[in-house]
């Protein structure tokens, strides 16, 4: 085992999977320019080195191009791992991900796979109204594409390269602030330890990140350390909170949230993504739609304002739901 | 050829005046921002400066514009005042977007500067609207697109540019091409030499101009202004130009050739200004000192007002998402 951040246990994954399957390949701006930053976020940092430039592919600014040319090569059996370099520039590309992506083995008499890997780091970072959205709730409302959201070096390893085996299009959510170092001062340190030896998380499947009888906590990608600092602080209370990360959006771990509420009786959502039509809605109707005898109390979501994330770093701050945010809401829970 | 006739003695020191001020600005904001005075990643504008100067010498205020992530030059030049782009780069109340923006967002409506847009070709469709507006309203307003090479391989940038053209709309698309977008150098996303050659595909004229020559641009952008007023439609310019420093706040360029650096930094738009401009007799070494001292302690000014400016409240967030209402 080494300690390992994001940015690397990504880089890792892609660079095992490229070496297992020549098949598989990288296309992006400035993701294997010489002297360049490998990436938005050096996560494919040194990989043009060792695979060339055919296949660590540089691409003018072009996000539609960027989708579409990666989705018709994975039709003909390529296994491209596309780049943005903040998802925010994913809108550029929207039409060839939901027209394309997620409708041609539709309508092609499920003749057609489209094993696509389209990375998208978002998340709030200091940068302003567009270059800080999140979008795993939006493109979660598209049937026909998966979405995959990491919050620690382990998950992202692994699930990263499941995408890549996956034959269907996977959007892979990485949060700015959990990459390692970026130069961000908001930036969260979440290197830890991983395996050297070849492992592989399935795509569907949630993680108790903390065991705890009170609440269940339900986050997502920085919200998942949200929680685990708040559930630290109200130890020393004597409330122990339940935290779950569903990892994976589509297809969502129904089995693993409900057993956890069946045991807390208690739910709060806390998310970076806007509120509206948003994740934790979703995670909240299926919890009263299946077991709404089993709560105590109303289910609860926190996220931020319906607004753009403002620059200023008070706003920034008013902005993202942190642990003062949710340790309040425990507080109103528990009585 | 500089025509003396052309161009009036005070136009050519209001534009010079305009660069040094560009110049001066970004380099004061690169020690802030280093120093951590200012949140945020900064694009910053060093080497380009001819090209906002002379393009928006050419434009009344009333007149529009779109900008980039890199707008500190475009700003400066259309007016903007450098007390609320300073305040804005504090991330304060009184910056030109209420620090809802930051470097990536500057713009005042007042003086004809939309929020610069920071995806890559979004502004340009945006400005081609601004112009269709201007015609359908007749309001003689012309808009300018400041754009860089990279944004050229954006479909936005095709499909704007096609329908200004269609239309004859009273707009000119400026690139501003110093050789590459971020780390990736221009040969390696198009086969072409120039990016005015892609006007011909339009049915427009499309001009490639030396952008560290501040005559050159001011005589193609007044050509370009003034057709597009007219109504006879866009034209492409292209401003062949090279940024001084890294593509943001911490890039050590090191996907640049030295012998290439060498080249390109030696042609220096100031310096080149001042030397003409003095051999012209319009300015003299003294009076370019003095419009030196004049620019610092505007800039000194700016960033008095900076710091003593409030921050703004949290609860601003919630302000402007919406016409008739918080939310
Ligand atoms: C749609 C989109 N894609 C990618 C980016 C990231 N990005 C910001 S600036 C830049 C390079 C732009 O190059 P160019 O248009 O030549 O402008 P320059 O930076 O040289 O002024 C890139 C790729 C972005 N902001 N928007
Ligand atoms: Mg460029």
């Amino acid at each position: 085992m080494r300690r390992l951040s994001v940015a690397e246990a990504v880089r890792e994954a892609i660079a095992e999977e490229m070496r297992q399957n020549e098949k598989v390949f990288c296309i992006g701006e400035d993701i294997g320019i010489e002297g360049g930053f490998g990436g938005a976020f050096g996560v494919t940092q040194g990989l043009s080195e060792e695979f060339g430039h055919q296949r660590i592919l540089d691409t003018p600014i072009a996000e539609a191009g960027i989708a579409g040319v990666a989705i018709g090569a994975a039709i003909m059996g390529m296994r491209p791992i596309a780049d943005v370099q903040y998802g925010d520039f994913i809108f550029v590309a929207m039409d060839q991900l939901i027209n394309n992506a997620a409708k041609l083995r539709y309508l092609s008499k499920g003749k057609i796979k489209v094993p696509l890997v389209m990375r998208i780091p978002v998340g709030v970072s200091g940068r302003g109204t567009q270059h800080a959205q999140s979008l795993e709730s939006l493109l979660s409302h598209i049937p026909g594409l998966k979405i995959v959201c990491p919050s620690t070096p382990y998950d992202a390893k692994g699930l990263l390269k499941s995408a890549i085996r996956d034959d269907n299009p996977v959007m892979v959510f990485e949060h700015k602030l959990l990459y390692g170092a970026t130069g961000r001062k908001e930036a969260l340190d979440v290197s830890m330890d991983v395996p050297k030896e070849e492992y592989l998380i399935p795509i569907g499947r949630a993680d108790v990140k903390r065991e705890g009888k009170d609440i269940t906590i339900v986050g997502l990608l920085k919200t998942v350390h949200t929680a685990l600092t708040a559930a630290k602080r109200l130890k020393k209370e004597g409330i122990e909170l339940e935290v779950i990360d569903p990892r994976t959006l589509v297809p969502l771990d129904e089995e693993t949230i409900l057993k956890s509420v069946k045991k807390t009786g208690r739910i709060i959502i806390i998310q970076e993504d806007n509120l509206f039509s948003g994740w934790g809605a979703e995670v909240i109707s299926l919890v009263t739609e299946k077991i709404f005898d089993y709560l105590d109390a109303p289910p609860k979501r926190i996220g931020p304002p319906a607004t753009p994330v403002p620059f200023a770093p008070v706003m920034e701050k008013y902005y993202v739901p942190d642990e003062e945010d949710l340790i309040k809401e425990v507080a109103k829970i528990m009585g | 050829m500089i025509d003396k006739t052309k161009i009036s003695p005070n136009k050519f020191i209001e534009t010079y005046t305009t660069m040094v001020r560009i110049r001066q600005f970004e380099d004061r904001v690169y020690l802030l921002f280093l120093e951590g005075e200012m949140p945020g990643t900064i694009h910053l504008y060093q080497g380009q400066e001819a090209v906002a100067a002379a393009v928006c010498a050419n434009l009344r205020r009333e007149d529009l514009i779109t900008s980039t992530h890199r707008p500190h030059g475009h700003a400066i030049a259309k007016g903007v005042s450098l007390r609320s782009l300073m305040a804005e780069l504090f991330a304060k109340k009184t910056g030109c977007c209420e620090a809802k923006g930051g470097s990536m967002h500057m713009g005042d409506m007042d003086v004809g500067m939309l929020p610069a847009i920071a995806i890559v070709g979004g502004g340009i469709p945006v400005a081609t609207g601004l112009a269709l507006a201007s015609k359908m309203m007749h309001s003689g307003k012309v808009a300018v697109s400041f754009f860089g090479d990279g944004a050229t391989s954006e479909g936005a940038f095709h499909e704007a540019v096609n329908m200004g053209a269609i239309w004859n709309l009273p707009v000119v698309y400026v690139c501003e091409n110093n050789l590459y977008g971020a780390s990736t150098h221009q040969s390696k996303v198009m086969k072409i030499k120039n990016v005015a050659e892609r006007a011909s595909s339009y049915g427009i004229p499309g001009k490639v101009v030396d952008g560290n020559d501040v005559f050159s641009v001011y005589e193609v952008a007044k050509e370009a202004i003034s057709r597009a007023r007219k109504g006879k439609g866009p034209t492409l310019l292209e401003c062949k130009t090279y940024r001084r420093g890294g593509h943001s706040r911490s890039d050590a360029c090191r996907y640049r050739g030295k012998e290439e650096e060498k080249v390109w930094l030696a042609k220096d738009p100031i310096p080149q200004a001042r030397k003409k401009l003095v051999q012209l007799g319009v300015l003299t070494e003294k009076k370019a000192k003095e419009i030196e001292e004049k620019v610092k302690k505007e800039i000194k000014d700016a960033i008095e007002y900076a710091r003593r400016s409030p921050s703004p409240e949290p609860e601003d967030t919630l302000v402007n998402v919406f016409v008739g209402g918080e939310n």
